[in-house]
């Protein structure tokens, strides 16, 4: 059993300790909006963030997580689309297909909310997860007008 | 409707496995009203209007990112006037398809067809719904036809001071006769289509909440985990099941048809770790040599066979080389690639003996129902396919429906329980339908003033079609292979005039099985053709834009994007110190595509892709939002090809399996991207797919431009590029 803190709910979770989080998500509380692409932390679409760090979360086993450590996924990003991040991506409509989104989204807000202005450089280094139909000129604009956005408040 | 009027099981089958192809299988579609709608009555196939206004557009295509669903959407609600922020859309199931004599025609989503396959009937259904709802308001305020006015959805008639909703007209509207004879609108006269208005389906996409066909739960549901042979043309040879029975949640440990064995549990983790706890023997089957070196011999064999299948030819090509002033020769190889949608492949089924259910993302309903038609043993009308959304396609979720076959047959090994099959990332990887691998020699002859006189090109290497649809192979020939290349218009017409030229193909097909992959068969004739453009305005001595130029008077369209696209990128100009340009030109799909790339390399060997100027003519831009994120997001896809794209073959099998050993672009390598569509009009062009011909090879003779270095073999990542 796990004890972990999901979108800020406590919840108790029967699996096995090696079970990653991805799949704990997924299949035990029903999250599936934090997708599967690689199992592996290459691709970057299970992306969660764990204290506000943005966690590849296909390789990490329940058992490293305590309760203390709070998990948002991109269904606790915001209760209405209206975090920073996600009005930018509506603004200039970045998603496509949409498979990797919610892992770009959960990583740009990770990005912005350490660094409120990322240069290009910044986004290089941070933006690594991968998108196949190739939004990521979107994604790059939409960070920016994300940070402006907030900066004006 | 001849075909489809009395629809048998094999017909069916037949059809829709040749529709697979990218075979238009010519059925005339009518927008006749139906009669056996449930609920809501329809004006017609395409169009529900729901009491409270709200439109319901029904789509035979599907959307995976490339905005067909906005698109088609938009030219209805042109047609019919309709307020847009009342538009919504769902997908009719294959099988309501056939039951209805295949009112909405295919439902294939490929080969750029998303729009300019659909916009003939499903305007034609809209100005016939728009219509009957007129006749409706008519007929109930007894006033003329022509009198009455429609707008946002809105039917107004200024001479009584009456006005109405669609809503409240749909009813009376449904009972009326079809029109017989439908006007579309002018697209100079569009307000709603050709607009940049947002997509449909994006705010779910930002919220986790759009359901992919991976995210599928149904009650009682038990998930399955597959591992095919790696091998080519490889079997089970043997497996203990006793030692993963008994791990968590696992109900059943099975073979499936010699090639696999299946896991299924409760959670489709548990089927995966259980699956990768077993111990599989595999049987490596006959090819258990071949390797990436075998292939490639086998090509190299074929650049000079005698035999060969003729794609194009004019004058003697043979008699002007050796007439020739200069004479230039090349040897191109393209290798297998990997489509890597972000969804892996799944499938959803529920079998009992009564019928067969299956839930999944394709590209092609239609085949992936005849799939699980014959999986299940069941008649055509016991089955059908509900479309859910797509993690990507790219031609993977048309070339094959494998994966529905499989979670069918598992199914069917569980009465009455549904079954969600997975594939890992790994199953997927090493069970694509990969981008097929050739090579090509060119040999090119010019006169003493640098004109050129001949052009040979031989193809060597796999056909697509010979594996996946073999009955569309014309007298042995795999018309695809020269996608591009063809003498004649208007799907992909090659671009130049040269008084003697051979294009052939001798067709080598190696055992790994190939795909249609974004851009097909145009992706290496684009590189192969304009790189060795290139090289031969090289030889000349000539600048490339102009050596280009002399070769397409005959081609305005071709013309045009080349000549945007220098214009726009400041060609003849010089560009910023170390920034190199090159440049391509491509027809694919019904448009017409150029680029030019800017690009430095360091000393050390390192490419830097600073700019890419494109430019598109489709003919009619029905979006331009979504053409301008189609342009961006075929360089992504391109550029992954060029730098990483390869899959290699080893002892019977392909050696990458995941994301770690393929790599794709990601944000550090992506350009900027200028696009600049120049609309001609009066054709329709597809979108998802042309752009990606040209960001090759505009990339390559860059390079060559900034190293004096021909590569003429990709991907990029085993070249060295430090100058020459």
């Amino acid at each position: 059993m796990a004890r972990l803190n999901i979108n800020g709910k406590i919840l108790d979770v029967e699996v096995e300790p090696d079970t990653p989080l991805l799949w704990v998500l997924r299949e035990q509380v029903g999250l599936t909006g934090t997708k599967y692409g690689c199992g592996v932390a290459a691709c970057g679409a299970c992306s969660v963030h764990v204290d506000g760090v943005v966690t590849r979360s296909c390789t990490l086993p329940v058992s490293s997580f305590t309760a203390d450590q709070k998990i948002v996924t991109i269904e606790g990003l915001s209760p209405d689309v209206s975090h920073p991040i996600q009005k930018a991506w509506l603004e200039l409509d970045v998603p496509q297909c949409g498979y990797c989104q919610s892992g770009q989204i959960m990583a740009a807000a990770a990005l912005l909310a350490t660094n409120p202005t990322p240069s290009d450089a910044d986004i290089n280094t941070e933006m690594s997860n991968i998108c196949r139909c190739g939004t990521y000129n979107r994604i790059r604009a939409a960070i920016k007008l994300a940070a402006e956005n907030t900066k004006r408040g | 409707m001849t075909i489809a009027q009395n629809l048998s099981r094999r017909t069916f089958l037949a059809g829709s496995a040749a529709a697979t192809g990218g075979l238009s299988l010519g059925f005339h579609v009518p927008f006749a009203q139906a009669q056996d709608a449930a609920t809501t009555p329809e004006i017609n196939a395409w169009v529900v209007i729901k009491p409270d206004d709200t439109i319901v557009v029904r789509v035979a295509r599907v959307e995976m990112g490339q905005g067909t669903l906005t698109g088609l959407a938009q030219l209805v609600a042109e047609e019919l006037d309709a307020d847009w922020s009342k538009i919504t859309t769902e997908y009719p199931t294959p099988g309501q398809n056939v039951a209805r004599k295949r009112i909405w025609g295919d439902f294939q989503t490929a080969g750029s067809r998303g729009i300019r396959g659909s916009e003939d009937y499903m305007r034609k259904g809209a100005v016939a719904a728009r219509m009957m709802l007129v006749q409706a308001a008519a007929n109930e305020w007894k006033v003329p036809v022509g009198e009455i006015k429609t707008a946002k959805g809105v039917i107004t008639h200024a001479g009584s001071n009456r006005s109405t909703t669609y809503g409240k007209m749909a009813a009376a509207a449904s009972k009326l006769e079809p029109p017989k004879d439908v006007k579309l609108r002018d697209a100079k006269d569009w307000t709603i289509a050709g607009k940049p208005l947002k997509r449909l389906d994006t705010v779910e996409k930002l919220s986790g909440k759009q359901i992919y066909s991976i995210d599928l739960k149904l009650p009682g549901m038990l998930n399955a985990a597959i591992k095919e042979t790696p091998y080519a043309g490889g079997k089970v040879k043997s497996f203990d099941a006793s030692k993963i029975e008994k791990m968590p949640g696992v109900k059943k440990v099975m073979k499936l048809e010699d090639t696999a064995v299946v896991v299924v549990a409760d959670t489709w983790w548990r089927a995966k770790n259980a699956l990768d706890a077993l111990e599989v023997v595999w049987d490596e089957g006959p090819n258990a040599n071949v390797s990436s070196a075998s292939i490639a011999a086998m090509l190299k064999e074929g650049l000079d066979a005698k035999e060969a299948f003729v794609g194009n030819k004019a004058g003697d090509v043979d008699a002007a080389l050796a007439g020739a002033a200069k004479k230039i020769e090349a040897v191109y190889a393209y290798p297998y690639q990997h489509h890597m949608t972000m969804e892996p492949m799944n499938a959803t089924a529920q079998w009992t003996p009564e019928k067969c259910m299956v839930w999944t993302a394709t590209q092609n309903a239609e085949a992936a129902l005849a799939t699980a038609v014959e999986a299940a043993g069941l008649p055509l009308d016991k089955c059908d396919v509900t479309r859910l959304n797509l993690g990507g396609g790219f031609g993977r979720r048309s070339s094959s429906h494998d994966f529905v076959k499989q979670a069918v047959l598992v199914a069917k090994e569980m009465p009455g329980t549904p079954i969600k099959l997975i594939w890992s990332r790994e199953q997927d990887v090493l069970h694509g339908t990969f981008h097929p691998t050739t090579q090509c020699k060119l040999v090119g002859g010019l006169d003493d003033k640098g004109n050129v006189t001949a052009l040979r090109m031989r193809i060597s290497g796999q056909s697509i079609l010979a594996t996946l649809r073999p009955q569309a192979l014309v007298n042995g020939r795999d018309p695809a292979t020269f996608q591009g290349l063809n003498a004649e218009g208007p799907e992909g017409q090659f671009g130049y005039e040269i008084p003697n030229l051979l294009f052939d193909h001798a067709m080598r097909n190696p055992p790994f099985r190939p795909g249609f992959w974004r851009g097909v068969n145009n992706n290496q004739n684009a590189i192969y053709l304009e790189c060795f453009v290139d090289e031969m305005a090289h030889a000349a001595g000539q600048d490339p834009l102009e050596f280009r130029r002399k070769m397409m008077a005959k081609f305005p369209k071709h013309l045009a994007v080349l000549n945007t696209v220098a214009e726009k990128a400041g060609w003849g100009k010089p560009a910023a110190p170390g920034v190199y340009r090159g440049l391509a030109q491509h027809m694919g799909y019904g448009s017409y595509v150029a680029a030019c790339a800017e690009v430095s390399v360091s000393d050390k060997g390192e490419l830097k892709i600073h700019r890419i100027v494109a430019s598109t003519d489709c003919g009619h831009v029905v979006n331009p939002q979504q053409v301008a994120a189609q342009i961006e997001g075929s360089f992504a896809y391109g550029l992954s090809a060029l730098l990483f794209g390869e899959m290699t073959a080893k002892g019977g099998r392909m050696e990458q399996e995941n994301f770690d050993t393929y790599e794709v672009v990601r944000m550090e390598h992506m350009p900027a991207v200028e696009s600049y569509p120049i609309p001609s009009g009066g054709f329709w062009g597809g979108v998802g797919e042309p752009t990606i011909f040209v960001a090759a090879p505009a990339v390559l003779n860059a390079i060559f431009a900034a190293t004096g270095k021909r590569i003429r073999s990709v991907p990029l990542k085993n070249q060295d590029l430090r100058k020459a």
